[in-house]
């Protein structure tokens, strides 16, 4: 049936948003973690 | 409690995945819609957990307005933008459904239109959040947000009765559900809530680290300014 | 100004007045803004009028949604300079100390921005009836208790939201994006009241006291939250 793309259209929507938020989670803690060291080491 | 986190993500998954097999496979075919109603099984908890979150965000709001609590402010945070991710999917998803079924990309619809007004609020949350400096950002973000729950009774409202003057198609169909329906959609939405509970977990920690990092900057910029004054500054940041 | 541990109504009321009549006059005084304010409305209008030529017909329907919409944008435009005196004069820490409750503060603010944008919309109202060769089917006195109702619902919310923008980068953009969502009920009702009014089709009931639902919900909202807000700059 044609319809059905639209069906995995919409599933694989889902999980594009959830990986593009997670990827910018995971992308923002490493950012972060580096800060981290680098303020330690500067102390 | 760190370990608990990967216990708790394989079990998410595995649900994700045992929900996935109840929307595509158990779940009986639509008799009007066919296949496409499936989306129904992702389109639906995906509201829930967004609205769910939403109110996670009001009463956080609240909260810190009265209490000052910087942890609640954290929960408002991080309650409002995996909301907005949810409340995405719901407007991505809704479209991609009505599009097949009924011909047309969009309609005002109730639930469709309300959801739309509350991704727009918090959008504008999180731009809010992110172009005030103010220091006292967590106040003027919990004033909107309640200004947006006070907004969201008035929106259901006009529009259901701009509804019943201009008659437009329901998205989400209503009536009675085969209880295989039920099932898969239960599933989906206690397997969507424990994905959404780890991410909100996730982004937690992220809230706390980045707080934490800003802490060592400030502290380290007073060190460099406090070696020229002699009297150290007493200030912490709240 | 006195010092009253709890101000009663008659002092907040005063003390409102006296902003009020002070803000006014510093306007009158230099009407560069308002000049400016006035010719923005009547473009705004000519420019509507180029871009949608409807007939007779069409224009009762649509008319609603784009005189509103123009008059949003004239809103926008006087409630981006709310604070702007205060802050060019560094005022806002002075009225953050003084006694006087900040409510008076924000309906001083509010009623200015209300008498502001009811000019503004006075001039753009028959411009628009011109253009468009205007005739209401319906009751016409209607439009009244709509355009109070309609401009102190975009005032209210906008003069607090300005508060809310001060201390932000963009502050000129972050008024409307803040605005615009919340405002999207009151909107509706605005343009559909007017629209029913407008073609004659009698049911304008609804939307007037939905209009006054928002009005009474959102003026509680800010006068109960704007101290908050006040002292958070």
């Amino acid at each position: 049936m044609n319809s059905i793309k639209y069906l995995f259209a919409a599933y694989i929507a889902t999980w594009l948003i959830h990986a593009v938020y997670l990827g910018s989670l995971v992308r923002r803690f490493s950012r972060l973690r580096q800060q981290l060291k680098e303020l330690g080491k500067g102390k | 409690m760190k370990r608990l986190f990967p216990i708790l993500a394989v079990i998410t998954a595995a649900l994700l995945a045992y929900a996935l097999y109840q929307a595509l496979v158990v779940a009986p075919t639509e008799r009007t819609m066919g296949d496409v109603q499936r989306i129904f099984y992702y389109h639906v908890p995906s509201a829930w957990t967004a609205f769910l979150l939403f109110m996670v965000n009001l009463v956080a709001s609240v909260v810190y307005l009265i209490r000052r609590n910087p942890k609640a402010d954290a929960v408002a945070v991080v309650s409002a933008e995996v909301g907005v991710v949810f409340c995405t999917i719901v407007l991505v998803t809704g479209p991609i459904w009505a599009r097949p079924v009924w011909g047309i990309w969009w309609t005002w619809d109730v639930r469709l239109t309300t959801t739309l007004v509350l991704w727009l609020i918090y959008v504008s949350y999180l731009v809010l959040r992110r172009f005030s400096d103010s220091a006292q950002t967590p106040v003027l973000a919990a004033a909107l947000a309640i200004f947006g729950a006070l907004d969201v009774p008035l929106v259901y409202f006009s529009i259901w009765f701009f509804r019943t003057q201009h008659p437009q198609p329901v998205i989400g169909g209503g009536g009675s559900l085969d209880p295989r329906m039920a099932h898969a959609l239960l599933w989906n939405w206690l397997a969507f809530s424990c994905f959404a509970f780890l991410v909100c977990w996730s982004r937690y920690r992220l809230e706390m680290l980045q707080r934490e990092v800003e802490e060592a900057h400030a502290m380290e910029s007073l060190a460099g300014a406090g070696a020229a004054a002699s009297v150290p500054l007493n200030r912490s940041r709240q | 100004m006195n010092s009253s541990p709890s101000p009663h109504p008659s002092s907040l009321w005063s003390i409102t007045l006296a902003t009020l009549k002070k803000d006014i006059r510093l306007e009158w005084r230099s009407k560069d803004a308002i000049n400016s304010m006035l010719f923005f409305s009547l473009l705004v209008v000519v420019i509507f009028s180029f871009s949608f030529d409807p007939n007779a017909e069409e224009s009762r329907e649509i008319a609603g949604g784009l005189v509103w919409v123009a008059f949003l944008f004239a809103a926008v435009v006087a409630l981006n300079q709310t604070w702007a005196r205060e802050l060019r004069n560094q005022v806002l820490d002075a009225y953050r100390v003084s006694p006087a409750p900040a409510n008076s503060l924000f309906l001083a603010k509010a009623l200015g921005n209300f008498l502001l944008v009811t000019l503004l919309e006075a001039v753009m109202a028959p411009l628009f009836t011109v253009f468009y060769n205007l005739r209401s089917i319906g009751p016409a006195w209607q439009l009244i208790p709509v355009g109070l109702l309609g401009t102190w619902a975009l005032v209210v919310n906008g003069t607090f939201f300005a508060a809310m923008s001060l201390r932000t980068r963009s502050r000129e953009i972050m008024l409307p994006l803040l605005l615009f969502p919340i405002s999207i009920p009151a909107v509706q009702a605005m343009v559909e009241a007017t629209r029913i009014i407008l073609a004659g089709e009698g049911a304008a009931r609804f939307w007037i006291v939905l209009l006054l639902t928002y009005d009474v919900v959102f003026t509680t909202a800010c006068l109960a939250l704007f101290g908050t807000i006040l002292h958070a700059e």
